[in-house]
């Protein structure tokens, strides 16, 4: 199914649910409201027209501009040979983007539905500061439950890929130095 | 607990009963215990850290903990023009830095258009790069496997054939390890005089090799028995945990990116070997790493079909005079191809100037490591070993 299709198919199906989508571009994604994505994440691997049962990526964004935070999760459809040993066939691919407010970033977890979102979406937390809800590897910090981060130690401040992240000056007593004095990345 | 040793390994203990074995752990209950194997530990390829809850011989649970090779490569990404970035993709998964190279040059070229302005020699040098380098790549997972378990052997030999594709690699473009080589509109520089006739010696060399490896390494039998019926991984866990590569095929998925339409390799003809359980069951560690084996052999046929259509393709030119002050538009794209280890994605989004808003790296290695969790719980810890091993992951590719 085209992703045109398959927007028409979930806004029959979810309504509101659905958000803005953009087709006209080499990565089209249809838009999701964090709300609904649980639901609508389980419709697209369960219904037998959609079937995506391969998360490939979970990318984050930071989008400045319209001071809001983005999670794109790339899908591909895989279907499974009936004889054993023959190829597997690509159904069809999409791209889901899920939206939120840059102030209180907050997208209901999806583990549950594909288990590679765990990793995925723990390393969106590290470093782009999306507070994945009921993630199944989540811990206690100051400002409430959040998933465990993964890559930077978990007593990092702050999340580097957002664009106005401050760069540390100092970690643990380790003092830092940074190309022509800068405090923050230039863009 | 006892079953799970049993159905393992039914050789072992065969004088006992799935009764008594059980009744032997009831009598000798011992004291859980974590142990940390790695990020120093010679059989985690790099470091990688696992934390392991034991109890005697049993792992009961292994959690991966990884970040201690982070590079902050995204971030980087964002400071820098595409042809810029490319040394640093040849730093992610070091062993395959021409794959590397090839998915980053291949997305910034989809995403501005540029794609169909890359000459066919170009492309075709790109896949013979591309097959070069995941003979490579396998090699060392195949030696280090071998190492992994014991075998010292195997390993030298290895690096003995790995040592002729890097000195083609050499004369081609300087470097053994960090290319740059395959770069935005094409390759750095064309190909040296003699390499179509040296890179055919070294196939008609290398080819009797593989069988070589079969006998030393592959149907020894103290090998087979540490590797066949470990950790094996189901056709749908590896799907849930988007698991690429020989990790998936080996678990009897036929699914490589390679077969799909505009991949560049639709006019070649090669097969995809999937795990079969030839000596235990689909999706053990065997299978995983005889589908290494076989793919080796197939990238040789694909090498020979490349080498023989350069021949017509003398005289184009293969780098692009836009490689370097390539404009990005802005708009974004999601691209990956089919490295050794799996499929490497990258997301770019322009912004209408030379440096990107954003890179994401999709690394194969990580999401492979991500079902680590999974099958390592009540396995022997003698497995652990096997079973990373037979993951094959590179941490510069999991921590970026």
């Amino acid at each position: 199914m085209a992703p045109e299709e398959i927007a028409e198919l979930l806004r029959k199906e979810f309504g509101d649910g659905v958000a803005d989508s953009k087709f006209d571009t080499a990565h089209p994604r249809i838009g999701v409201k964090p709300e609904a994505w649980p639901k609508i994440a389980r419709f697209l691997r369960d219904d037998a027209r959609l079937g995506f049962n391969f998360l490939r990526c979970v990318t984050a964004l930071d989008l400045l501009e319209d001071d809001q935070l983005s999670a794109t999760f790339d899908l591909h459809a895989v279907r499974l040979p009936a004889k054993e040993g023959a190829d597997c066939e690509l159904v069809h691919g999409l791209c889901v983007e899920v939206r939120t407010p840059r102030n209180d970033p907050r997208i209901p977890s999806v583990a549950d539905v594909w288990r590679a979102a765990d990793w995925h979406e723990r390393e969106a937390y590290d470093l782009m500061g999306i507070l994945f809800e009921n993630h199944p590897d989540s811990v206690i910090g100051p400002k409430g439950r959040h998933p465990r981060r993964i890559l930077c130690p978990d007593d990092w401040a702050g999340h580097p890929l957002r664009k106005d992240y401050m760069f540390p000056m100092e970690y643990h007593g380790i003092p830092a130095v940074t190309e022509m004095g800068q405090t923050r990345p230039v863009h | 607990m006892a079953d799970v040793v049993l159905e393992a390994r039914p050789d072992i203990n065969t004088d006992l009963s799935a009764e008594d074995i059980a009744a032997q752990q009831q009598d000798f209950p011992t004291e859980e215990m974590l142990v940390n194997m790695g990020p120093q530990h010679p059989a985690t390829h790099g470091v990688l850290r696992v934390v392991l809850r034991t109890d005697g011989e049993m792992v009961l649970e292994a959690v991966p903990h990884i970040g201690y090779l982070h590079r902050c490569a995204e971030k980087i990404g964002e400071t820098l023009a595409p042809y810029q970035y490319i040394p640093y993709t040849d730093r992610m998964d070091y062993l395959a830095g021409m794959n590397n190279n090839l998915a980053f040059a291949e997305a910034c070229e989809k995403l501005s258009g540029l794609e169909s302005e890359v000459s066919l020699r170009a492309k075709l040098i790109r896949i013979i790069f591309a097959e070069f380098n995941r003979i490579a790549s396998h090699l060392v997972a195949f030696g280090t496997y071998g190492l992994d378990l014991g075998a010292f052997t195997p390993f030298l030999y290895a690096f003995r054939e790995r040592e002729y594709i890097l000195d083609l690699f050499e004369s081609t473009c300087g470097a053994r390890l960090t290319y740059s080589y395959i770069t935005i509109g094409g390759v750095t520089d064309d190909l040296p005089d003699n390499f179509v006739d040296v890179s055919r010696e070294f196939l008609d060399y290398f080819e009797p090799k593989v069988v070589e490896y079969n006998d030393l390494l592959t149907h020894n039998h103290i090998f087979v028995k540490r590797t066949a019926n470990v950790g094996v991984i189901s056709k749908a866990d590896a799907l849930d945990y988007a698991l690429t590569g020989p990790v998936l095929r080996g678990s009897g998925v036929k699914w490589d990116l390679r077969k799909l339409p505009g991949s560049g390799y639709e006019e070649f003809d090669f097969e995809i070997p999937i795990g079969q359980g030839e000596k235990g069951t689909v999706g053990d560690c065997w299978d995983r790493y005889y589908v290494r084996i076989r793919e080796m052999q197939e990238s040789v046929r694909i090498i020979r079909q490349a080498l023989d259509r350069l021949a017509g393709t003398e005289g184009q030119e293969v780098t692009h005079k836009k490689g370097k002050t390539l404009k990005l538009p802005a708009d974004e794209i999601y691209h990956e191809i089919e490295n050794p280890r799996g499929q490497l994605g990258f997301m770019v989004r322009g912004n209408g100037s030379a440096i990107p808003d954003r890179v994401k790296a999709r690394g194969p290695s990580f999401c492979n490591l991500s079902v680590t969790e999974r099958v390592c719980s009540d396995v022997l810890l003698g497995d652990m070993a096997a079973i990373i091993g037979s993951i094959d992951v590179v941490m510069g590719e999991v921590d970026r």
